[in-house]
């Protein structure tokens, strides 16, 4: 692969790349980005969004210029067993008058009519840039129309300069938390149940996952915010335990609820045969239920041996493979190299937006001699690895797969516009079958031929 | 998902509903994809960059470059010129791109950033060039900012530096797929009229698989290009809203003339362009455009009865949306709901009025219907409830009303994100008319024969 700009690094980058099994300083990361770079990452709202956006009987209201809510518009392929609410669009469509005199005015009016209109049992207002910039006063609106209809109105302080997507997370966190706090209504009596913090509901992930804690016989209180109502969420607070999947978003709520509220909580993966069934026994050992353990060993048992004749089938095609990896979190990071592992595919790249340090060390302990592992990396860098390092797959998200194709590179979307559920069993199963899919397909050969 | 729409409409003054539009920066940051190595730059915060990104290659299925400024809550404070200027930097060390194309965003416009003295005294090294252009979210919408781009390229770069104009001319395509672009040029190839397009996304958002990324892909249009733009004769503006203000700057900079056309969708816009490119020009109109003219006709003559009395709404961007009407028209069918997201004529914001232009077109053709800038995409959908259609022609969010209304939909326009093709294969031209109408007569016909009994079921349609 020859490019003259492939070579040329910027300086200020080198930190955040380094293969392993080369001396090199340790992996630089949590950083902001530098300034010019073609960075893959997003901002403070995107972030809050992500997390809040599944409550899906909340109207979404986006107080800015009409970009922001258009980008957001039902992008998320997170699904809802009830409510439709959270696919709409909303915004204040602030222009240049507002940005003068202060949106204050119209965002009232906005809530007022959407409240009329929709009867939701909570409205989540988000700061954009500029909403931040004039200074409109949104905790004084919401509060205002909290009271006058009688309902949940929260802002969301998601103004985009205020960090990178991280800091988003850590925003919509502290609102769930404010949400859980506004729902201090005692309790019901009711069996001590576990939440599931991380899990989205793309493609019905939770759904899977949910149906396997039936099964066991685990109470699922509320997911974080997967599939989630705003009564649901206020449930939470009686839990007996907290798992955490997507650290990245949900570990600071983790660390929250326990100092608030004395839930524990530890990590799951259900990426891949092996994290499923040590999550799920991690669960039913939590539980302290001997009845809830020998249940969890059938279940996995049964799922495990329905699955792995597929796994085998699929890792007979795909052994020897090569992937690359560049996805949000760390966590997700760390859990791919071992479902990889598990379809003799080797991971010769890996990456990161916004993983911790502590990830990384994890991740270059798992992975082989050779291995590039980089942080926040731009085009030019992905291209760069992926092509000196042969792989023949990248996993992504929405702005990596056109690149990869380009480099007549197989691809499968780990983000939000995955079409499949790829968590559990069953999910380890849809992952071989769209690895298989994309890595096999004969058009790879016509771009080979010069195309 | 939107069956909750109620029927009943009351105005509204706070929110937008779906949104039928969106920023304008995302407009500019397309535009600069049309010039050769140019890598456009978002100076705002790092997520409008992403969501640009994200939206762009979506819609085009192509890996679409552009750098950002990572605003910060400092940067917010104390203004982005620092973040400016080491972008610049950097971004010319790093890529080394011809041009770097800034545009501005809502923030860095609100905090009052002045860009054109940021980039005199930024560090730009001997034959590159930064131009830029102000794209505030708050006015307009995507169309104006790609306006705004073209605009920011005849600003920086066109030069009159003949003393007589040469026999070119200048077509400003506006918002268009690249596969729009390539049949405009193709035309005016075929016409033998030497020309300058430009932004021109061709062989830019359309590239071929080679097994390489290139940052830079082999199209858009030249920067010499752009700057002899200065010397032409004419300049063709293709839309109201996307082409004319940047064809207008011209005439005012470099006195070319400007002709404003409508963006040449269906048998009559195209006429305009060839007609125009005919009288400007003394060209004679090759055989083989009279051949494609004379099969859209025999084409329209051949099934105008699946056509005629359909009813149809369209909403998409202003430009697009009128072309569509003046179509669809011609074909006899009943345009009753027009809108677009995009507002009318504003200072500073849009130029257009699509409000007059497509009530006038429905006064000719002596039908009502309802017309409307600035709209959303709620507001269509109760209005569909209100008078049903036959057909629903605009973008991929079109897609919850026809579910709702279970119409069937055309996919025409920007974003179209969840089909593939449509940005290699042109709408415009005859041949574009051709495409649209086997588009439109497919989604009228597969759903009679859905809809069909199987004793009404018909094999001659």
């Amino acid at each position: 692969m020859k490019t003259d700009r492939g070579e040329t690094l910027l300086k200020a980058r080198t930190g955040f790349i380094r293969t392993k099994g080369e001396r090199m300083p340790t992996q630089s990361c949590e950083a902001d980005s530098v300034s010019g770079s073609v960075s893959q990452r997003a901002c403070v709202y995107c972030g809050a969004r992500v997390v809040l956006n599944p409550i899906t009987d909340a109207v979404h209201l986006v107080h800015g210029p009409i970009g922001c809510a258009s980008y957001t518009f039902d992008i998320r392929g997170s699904l809802s067993s009830g409510a439709e609410l959270y696919r709409y669009s909303f915004s204040t469509d602030l222009k240049e008058q507002d940005i003068i005199f202060g949106g204050e005015r119209k965002l009232a009016a906005a809530i007022d009519e959407l409240v009329q209109k929709y009867h939701p049992p909570l409205v989540l207002v988000y700061s954009t840039c500029v909403a931040g910039v004039i200074g409109d006063d949104l905790e004084a609106v919401c509060r205002a129309a909290a009271q006058r209809h009688g309902i949940a109105v929260l802002p969301v302080e998601s103004s985009g300069f205020a960090g990178n997507k991280s800091e988003g997370y850590r925003v919509a966190c502290e609102v769930l938390m404010r949400l859980m706090e506004a729902g201090n209504s005692p309790l019901p009596a009711m069996e001590p149940g576990i939440n599931y913090l991380g899990d989205y509901n793309l493609a019905g992930e939770l759904w899977i996952i949910g149906g396997y804690l039936r099964r066991m016989g685990v109470k699922l209180n509320a997911a974080f915010t997967g599939d989630s109502s705003l009564k649901a969420l206020q449930t939470a607070p009686a839990a007996a335990f907290n798992i955490v999947q997507c650290a990245g978003s949900m570990g600071y709520l983790a660390k929250r609820m326990q100092e608030r509220y004395g839930i524990p909580f530890f990590h799951v993966s259900f990426l891949g045969l092996q994290d499923s069934a040590d999550s799920l026994r991690l669960i039913a050992s939590a539980t302290g239920d001997e009845e809830v353990m020998a249940r969890t060993e059938e279940l996995i048992a049964e799922e495990a041996g329905q699955a792995e004749p597929f796994i085998q089938a699929y890792r007979d095609k795909l052994s020897g493979k090569k992937a690359a990896v560049y996805v949000g979190g760390g966590f997700k990071a760390i859990s791919l190299i071992k479902q990889f592992r598990e379809l003799g595919v080797e991971v010769v790249m890996i990456g990161t937006q916004t993983g911790r340090k502590e990830e990384y060390d994890e991740i270059h302990n798992l992975v082989e001699d050779g291995t590039v592992i980089l942080d926040d990396a731009n085009p030019a860098e992905l291209e760069r690895f992926m092509s000196r390092q042969g792989a023949d797959l990248l996993v992504g998200g929405v702005k990596e797969r056109p690149l990869a194709y380009k480099l007549g590179v197989a691809f499968i979307d780990h983000n939000h516009d995955r079409k499949h559920p790829l968590s559990g069993f069953e999910g380890a199963v849809h992952f071989a079958r769209e690895v298989y899919h994309t890595v096999c397909s004969p058009v790879w050969k016509y771009v080979k031929q010069g195309g | 998902m939107l069956d909750s729409t109620p029927r009943e409409i009351i105005a509204r003054t706070g929110a937008v509903i779906n949104p039928a539009k969106t920023c304008q920066p995302i407009g500019a940051m397309y535009a600069a994809l049309g010039i050769h190595r140019c890598l456009p730059h978002s100076h705002g915060s790092q997520g409008c960059c992403a969501y640009h990104r994200s939206h762009l290659t979506r819609h085009f299925r192509e890996p679409v470059m552009a750098s950002t400024s990572s605003f910060t809550e400092g940067a917010s404070v104390f203004g982005g010129s620092a973040n400016l200027k080491t972008a610049i930097k950097n971004v010319f060390t790093l890529y080394n791109p011809d041009v770097i194309a800034v545009h501005t965003t809502c923030l860095s416009e609100t905090i009052g950033d002045d860009i054109p003295s940021i980039i005199k005294s930024a560090a730009i090294p001997p034959g590159k060039m930064v131009i830029h252009a102000n794209t505030p979210s708050y006015q307009g919408s995507h169309v104006t900012g790609f306006s705004n781009m073209t605009k920011g390229m005849v600003n920086y770069l066109a030069e009159a530096s003949l003393e007589n104009k040469r026999e070119q001319v200048n077509i400003l395509p506006g918002f268009l797929n690249p596969g729009d672009m390539r049949e405009i040029k193709r035309l005016t190839a075929l016409m033998g009229v030497p020309f300058i397009m430009f932004p021109d996304t061709s062989g830019s958002l359309d590239s071929p698989m080679s097994g390489q990324f290139n940052m830079f892909p082999k199209g858009g249009a030249r920067v010499e290009a752009i700057r002899d733009s200065g010397n032409s004769s004419l300049t063709l503006a293709l839309g109201e809203y996307a082409a004319s203000d940047p064809a207008y700057q011209l005439e005012r900079k470099c006195l070319v003339p400007a002709v404003v056309l409508r963006t040449p969708i269906g048998i009559q816009a195209t006429d305009a362009l060839i007609m125009a490119l005919r009288q400007h020009f003394v060209a004679e109109v090759p055989d083989e455009i009279e051949e494609e003219r004379g099969q859209l006709v025999d084409i329209m003559t051949d099934l105008h009865y699946h056509f005629h009395g359909k009813k149809v709404a369209i909403f998409g961007d202003p430009d697009i949306v009128a072309s569509l009407t003046e179509m669809v028209l011609s074909l006899g069918m009943k345009p009753v709901h027009l809108l677009t997201g995009t507002p009318n004529t504003s200072l500073g914001g849009a130029q257009g009025n699509f409000e007059a232009t497509v009530t006038a077109m429905l006064e000719d053709a002596g039908l009502a219907g309802r017309v409307k800038a600035g709209g959303d995409l709620f507001e269509l959908h109760q209005w569909i409830k209100n008078e049903p259609v036959d057909l629903l022609i605009g973008n991929t969010y079109g897609k919850y009303i026809a579910r709702a209304e279970d119409i069937p939909l055309v996919r025409v326009g920007f974003p179209i994100l969840d089909r593939g093709v449509h940005s290699y294969l042109p709408v415009v031209g005859y041949r574009g008319a051709l495409r649209l109408m086997e588009m439109i007569d497919n989604a009228l016909q597969d759903r009679v024969d859905r809809d069909a009994r199987d004793e009404d079921l018909e094999l001659i349609m």
